[in-house]
């Protein structure tokens, strides 16, 4: 606010002194000559009438000459200052109007007015910081989850992009350096619902800086931070950065998972993916026989590392190998969007292409040579922009990798249910096998779309029914608040998939199991059963039927009946 | 030199100075007040204001405070001479001018603030 007022003020300073000056002197003027009443006796116009005259004058209204009529000397005095006054106005308001024309007044307006609407939010939201292809992955994916997102981006083509997002909500915006802590206290940094930072710049050293005045300014806040060097990363890590997340590895990492455990693979697909996103269908890539990995730049090495790990045979194909390198088992030079060079690969016995480079269009031609030479070919594609979809999608990749999706999604899930985080690190000890059979029983839950993820504790704001039985001694079990609340003998449409006890975490929790004030719970299933489950969570009265399948008296009088053991055999618990 | 302090310093002594002659004389007497001097103090006393237009030193601040003060204290004066002189019956009378000059007087001690925070801001500069 200081700063517009002020430069409104500064830059109206000659022009009010011009304005001041101008109608002093015409006033002055019209008071110094002589004038003659209607009966030509002399007469001088007072201050008065001066003022009243040349306000009207000044700003061409033009009542006339009064109270008499002027002599030959007032006029030649007021034809000058007319023309004086006029242009004194006409220099102000243009002044003003330039002034609301100015490029930093007006980023000092929306900043201003950004900073309103931050103060003013009454919801957790998450602050993100840098709306590129991961940025704005994220926001989607946040926003599709109802989660409250505040960007901070320094380019304004992205903050246009944002703008023209048809995104669910307001998603506000500050365009700025998100490396300046003056930006980021306005975007919200310690705002006390501010829930979590994303630092996902381009630029290594911005977010570094990100996350160390975040850790410095706001030290309980969740910090995500994109890395793209180990040195970088190991920085970000002495100062107690909640996660880092190297985009290479991620990939890798997940590449090779899908060799590895294609179950596990699925299952995090499932539980990680965008809400309403149909069930995708698992894949078996072909482990006997020779890949070829098309591009050997940072994701490529990454790529290449992994599958080596795994002991799979590779061919690397890569057009510029005195940048990037050359992995151990050579390289074939070339861009592999050409026949020559995938027949030089060995495409004759190759099972598999990952088409890996940082350019959609040459991902997309690679695919399709390979398969016009060799068409039962399993193809992971490398998708780099999002608005490439529609080209992507009529290839039919047997996997499509988009990075800046996995990120996002990955830490949409760390930022809202961290605990699925847990789950599915723990999940890798479980084997492939035990991730297939938990599959099917989602897939028998919810047959078309992916489930819905949510976390719950058990406390007396989330669970005030279940917390205050617990208090009073009752011990209700799991299997009770999965039961659903208009008929217990049915079970709520939704699977436990962690229970998180103080520092012990149990991965698909029997239904037998007590709960304890303090637990936490990871479940998967249908929306409506997450509704309904509120039922047994927060009502004493649903929470008893699920528990003993009797219907609580709760008016004074019928429990007074039912003290007195008039209906004999009921369980009577007493609130 | 600073041009920018020359010049305020000149309008706020003069808007001083010049509320000091209206101020002098018999209180209620109309011929000891000129109606060309209060016009003067007036005009002198806007401009002094403006100049410290969107000054965002703390002093700058209090200048800036005291002025629209004196302003204000004159713009009343002038407010009651011509609601007396024009919409009234009575004309220029002694009570009239004796609230005119009253009003002026303590525009004058506004002034006098200004100008001794002026001279205090010279002095510490000075070092």
């Amino acid at each position: 606010m200081d700063t517009i007022i002020f430069m409104i003020f500064r830059r109206m300073r000659q022009p009010l002194l011009v304005l001041i000056v101008t109608y002093a002197v015409a006033i002055l003027g019209l008071t110094l000559i002589p004038g003659q009443d209607a009966q030509g006796n002399p007469w001088r116009m007072d201050f008065f009438h001066a003022f009243y005259f040349v306000s009207y004058m000044s700003t061409t209204i033009g009542f006339g000459e009064i109270p008499y009529e002027f002599t030959d000397g007032q006029r030649m005095w007021v034809t000058f200052s007319i023309y004086a006054t006029v242009v004194a106005w006409v220099y102000s308001i243009g002044t003003l109007l330039t002034l609301s024309q100015d490029s930093l007044f007006l980023h000092a307006v929306t900043e201003r007015r950004f900073a309103y609407r931050i103060r003013r939010l009454r919801e957790p939201f998450y602050l993100v910081c840098g709306y590129g292809e991961t940025g704005s992955e994220l926001v989607a994916t946040l926003v599709e989850r109802n989660y409250h997102v505040v960007v901070v981006e320094i380019l304004q083509e992205r903050m246009n992009v944002l703008r023209l997002e048809p995104l669910r909500e307001y998603v506000p915006a500050l365009r700025g350096d998100a490396g300046r802590p003056l930006h980021l206290l306005e975007a919200g940094l310690r705002h006390p619902l501010c829930a979590g930072v994303a630092a996902l710049t381009n630029s290594n050293d911005v977010n570094l800086k990100i996350a160390i005045t975040t850790k410095l300014l706001h030290r309980e806040l969740t910090v995500i931070c994109r890395a793209d060097s180990h040195d970088v990363e190991a920085n970000m890590r002495s100062f107690g950065t909640d996660y880092i997340i190297d985009p290479f590895d991620t990939f890798g990492i997940h590449l090779a998972m899908a060799f590895q455990a294609p179950g596990l693979y699925l299952l995090s697909e499932w539980l990680s993916g965008a809400s309403h996103q149909p069930l995708t269908e698992p894949v078996y890539p072909p482990r006997d026989g020779v890949w070829i990995i098309c591009g050997y730049g940072r994701f490529g090495k990454a790529v290449y590392q992994r599958l080596s790990e795994e002991g799979l045979k590779t061919v690397v194909v890569e057009a510029t190998p005195d940048k990037t390198g050359t992995p151990e088992g050579g390289v074939v030079v070339g861009r592999g969007t050409e026949a020559g060079t995938l027949q030089e690969a060995g495409i004759a016995h190759a099972v598999g292409l990952i088409a890996g480079t940082d350019d959609d269009v040459n991902n997309l031609s690679a695919v399709m040579t390979a398969r016009t030479l060799k068409s039962d070919l399993f193809v992971v594609l490398r998708q780099n922009q999002s608005e490439n979809q529609t080209l992507i999608d009529s290839v039919h990749a047997d996997i499509v990798m988009h990075p800046s999706r996995i990120i996002a999604n990955r830490i949409r899930v760390l930022l809202g249910t961290p605990m699925l985080y847990d789950f599915l690190r723990l999940a890798q000890f479980e084997g492939d096998e035990w991730a297939c059979i938990l599959l099917s029983r989602i897939v028998a839950l919810v047959s078309d779309e992916v489930p819905d993820v949510w976390e719950l504790s058990i406390d007396d704001e989330a669970a005030h029914a279940v917390w205050t039985a617990i208090r009073e001694g009752s011990s209700p079990i799991l299997g009770d608040i999965m039961r659903d609340p208009r008929d217990r003998r049915q079970t709520l449409e939704c699977i436990p998939l962690m229970l998180a006890r103080q520092r012990r975490s149990v991965v698909l929790p029997e239904p037998a199991t007590a709960l304890k004030a303090g637990d936490r719970l990871l479940w998967c299933g249908r929306y409506r059963a997450r509704r309904r489950m509120e039922w047994n969570l927060q009502n004493e009265h649903a929470l008893s039927y699920a528990m003993t399948g009797e219907a609580v008296a709760s008016g004074l009088i019928w429990r007074w009946i039912k003290a007195r053991g008039l209906r004999p055999g009921s369980v009577g618990r007493r609130f | 030199m600073n041009p920018e302090k020359v010049v305020f310093g000149f309008f706020i002594v003069l808007a001083l100075t010049l509320n000091f002659g209206f101020f002098v004389g018999e209180m209620d007497n109309p011929a000891h007040h000129n109606a060309y001097e209060l016009f003067a103090v007036l005009i002198v006393n806007l401009i002094a204001t403006v100049l410290k237009f969107g000054d965002r030193t703390q002093m700058g601040a209090v200048l800036l405070a005291t002025s629209l003060v004196a302003v204000l204290q004159l713009f009343a004066a002038t407010l009651v001479w011509g609601v007396g002189v024009y919409a009234t019956e009575g004309g220029l009378t002694p009570e009239l001018t004796a609230s005119i000059v009253s009003l002026s007087g303590g525009a004058m001690l506004a002034n006098v603030v200004s100008v001794t925070l002026l001279v205090i801001e010279t002095v510490l500069l000075r070092r």
